[in-house]
């Protein structure tokens, strides 16, 4: 073993915990971007982000240009919505959400023209001669959010980079989902974009010197490794970083752990250690939206699973819907189960028709060889998860605490640390869908606080109620009294004529 | 003799005197577990319990007359709680119903403002031969409401699932399901 390689078995030892090799079934990854066209109805909904939904800026029947701002985030964490074609808003309705309940969410629809005119943002000459809090307001009038999956609103993120000391940004390249290429064939395809849209992004962190810049991607990307080590070749600044090819290597708080071994403490922000994360595909959008003026408007789609016809890497509008995009591309036969995003962390689509939005990285068209449906077993105490789990809790535990409803007690020994990679489903021999334990419990959580908070408001207004009728009564007491004094003293008056 | 009757007489009269102070000072007004448990009930007097308020409910809870179940607007967070400070353990099987909410039927509604009045949230609003709405964030479901329309045109329905409220349901057996 050559001292290189040593010292990276010894890191990856020291610096990961758990992990697990599902099979990889990256043959899109040989397949280039294909752009698919904007088809005659685009549906986008007004919430494609962590945060407060976005308020429309425009009225049924009203024209639009490519690019333009069709509604506005809402609050301190929102992001906006853009028209990705030109045409009109044909209407504001309630449509299926990409969500595993495919109940409805509001949605824009565009009625596409096909002429495309475009109305671009400004565009900055010297996007690296720009203050950090310009770039921010930037990348917020972009609309771009985070498009690893997370969504969480890239510019939002810059700012609590300011706020907070924060010496190092991560590029993640890892896409350590089984099926996803769409990260790595942006970066064989479009490396220089990548890196240009690095350093912007280094550039609004700008504090004290520049941040050191890490691009980390998964071993099993030669060509991605290749192709971003030469786009970066002459910035002092920046590394790329091969990481061992595991799942989950690319969730933030492992990979922080592997590259600079500062652990994120239970409750805390990847920017309370001084680290931000950014995916590849939101380096490429920040850079796209600074020199081109163009806003976030598609993104890389990988359409694959046994179904597809025609799989392989798309540029697809935001807003198509999924059916549309697997009419595109083809079906071989009737999909088992259709899943947005990887076949570890994506979830089963409630509703075909639902439209792709900033955080699809995938669609998964799924015959019934690949979708594990066997029966759950007895729980054989094997502790498969246990080694599984790479925030080093007790899934079998936690699981067996929330089968008998001890959320309390599940919640002691970490539930709210789970990041729900389903690592632990994946390695237990007994098919225990661990990870689904786990997010009914968080949801149950969530239940039960939103539960004691309407309670809470119902006192309130009870107590508000109370006081007003009390003081209702106690003026009509009084006016009556006063009534009374008044006739009383009439009388006297005609008794005294 | 005379030192032994004086002795047990002086403190009898210290004891006594003691006594009587302490259980001035120290009174115990009422029983603070009742005053505690109506603190945990949502307090809208609405009766579906079979008291005729909250604060005899919990009089009865006290009493462990009544079981911790009794309260349908407060569903589980209160049978948690209730249990808790009884010293009881919450029951098993608990099954998870939908809160339910009021709602005013357009179509028969004669805005006689009967409801907004009994309503304790103040979860009702409209005005008098106006056609009637409810707040659901208001409502809790205590049916005081439904008792009082003339036209029955309110009911009470289950809240509707949204993206907001909806959740990942408990995993069942794919042999039970």
């Amino acid at each position: 073993m050559s001292g290189l390689s040593l010292k990276l078995a010894v890191q990856t030892w020291l610096r990961t915990r758990g992990g697990v090799h599902p099979p990889e079934c990256k043959d899109t990854a040989a397949m280039p971007i294909r752009t698919i066209p904007a088809p005659a109805r685009l549906y986008l909904p007004l919430k494609q982000h962590i945060g407060a939904e976005a308020k429309p800026d425009v009225v049924p029947l009203q024209l639009v240009k490519k690019g333009q701002v069709l509604a506005r985030g809402q609050g301190s964490v929102s992001a906006h919505v853009h028209a990705p074609c030109s045409g009109h808003i044909a209407d504001i309705v309630e449509y299926p959400a990409p969500h595993p309940s495919g109940l409805p969410m509001p949605v824009l629809v565009i009625e596409n023209d096909g002429r495309d005119d475009a109305d671009e943002m400004p565009v900055a000459k010297h996007p690296h001669l720009l203050a950090p809090e310009d770039i921010a307001a930037r990348v917020q009038a972009a609309g771009i959010v985070g498009l690893g999956g997370a969504t969480f609103p890239a510019a939002v993120k810059m700012n609590l980079g300011q706020a907070k000391a924060v010496d190092m940004l991560i590029i993640n390249g890892c896409e350590c989902e089984p099926y996803l290429t769409c990260d790595d064939r942006l970066m064989q395809e479009r490396a220089a974009g990548i890196a240009d849209g690095a350093r912007i992004m280094a550039q609004a962190l700008n504090i004290v010197g520049a941040p050191d810049v890490i691009i980390a991607i998964e071993n099993n990307k030669p060509e991605a490794i290749a192709a971003m080590r030469e786009a970066t070749a002459g910035w002092r600044h920046v590394d790329v970083v091969p990481v061992p090819t595991q799942y989950p290597m690319g969730a933030e708080k492992q990979l922080v752990r592997y590259l600079t071994g500062r652990e994120v403490p239970a409750g805390k922000l990847l920017a309370d250690v001084g680290v931000l994360v950014q995916n590849v595909g939101t380096a490429y959008a920040v850079q796209q939206a600074l020199r081109t003026g163009m806003p976030l408007v598609s993104r890389i789609v990988t359409v694959a699973g046994g179904a597809v016809a025609r799989p392989g890497n798309y540029e697809v509008p935001i807003g198509m819907r999924v059916s549309d995009v697997l009419a595109h591309c083809g079906l071989v036969c009737e999909p088992a189960r259709v899943v947005m995003g990887g076949p570890m962390m994506g979830h089963a689509l409630g509703h075909p028709d639902a439209p792709v939005v900033k955080g699809t990285s995938g669609i998964l068209a799924l015959t019934a060889g690949e979708v594990r449906a066997e029966a759950e077993r007895p729980c054989i105490r094997c502790a498969a998860c246990v080694d599984a789990c790479p925030m080093g809790l007790l899934p079998v535990t936690m699981a067996s605490l929330l089968k008998s409803d001890k959320l309390d007690e599940a919640l002691g020994i970490g539930l709210s640390d789970c990041i729900s990679c389903a690592a632990c489903s994946y390695a237990c021999p007994s098919n225990i869908p661990l990870v689904h334990y786990f997010n009914y419990g968080k949801g149950e959580v969530v239940a039960k606080r939103e539960a004691k908070r309407k309670d809470e408001e119902i006192k309130r207004l009870i107590e508000e109620h109370r006081v007003r009728m009390a003081a209702i009564e106690r003026e009509k007491a009084e006016a009556a009294a006063k009534r009374q004094a008044a006739m009383e003293k009439q009388k006297a008056e005609k008794a005294a004529a | 003799m005379i030192a032994t009757i004086l002795t047990m007489a002086a403190m009898g009269l210290i004891l006594g005197l003691f006594l009587g102070v302490s259980a001035y000072y120290l009174k115990v007004e009422a029983e603070p577990i009742v005053e505690e448990l109506t603190e945990m009930l949502p307090g809208s007097n609405c009766g579906q319990c079979g008291f005729p308020g909250c604060a005899q409910a919990a009089a009865a809870l006290a009493s462990h007359e009544a079981p911790v179940t009794l309260c349908p607007p407060g569903g589980k967070g209160v049978v948690e709680s209730l249990s808790a400070r009884l010293g009881i353990d919450p029951p098993t099987g608990m099954v998870d119903v939908v809160p339910m909410l009021a709602f005013v039927n357009e179509a028969t509604c004669i805005g006689c403002t009967r409801c907004a009045k009994v309503c304790p949230t103040d979860a009702i609003v409209g005005a008098p031969k106006q056609i009637h709405a409810v707040i659901n964030r208001a409502c809790n479901g205590c049916r005081l409401c439904v008792d009082v329309c003339p036209t029955e045109c309110l009911q009470l329905v289950p809240e509707a699932v949204t993206l907001e409220n909806w959740r990942w349901q408990r995993p069942v057996l794919a042999s039970a399901a």
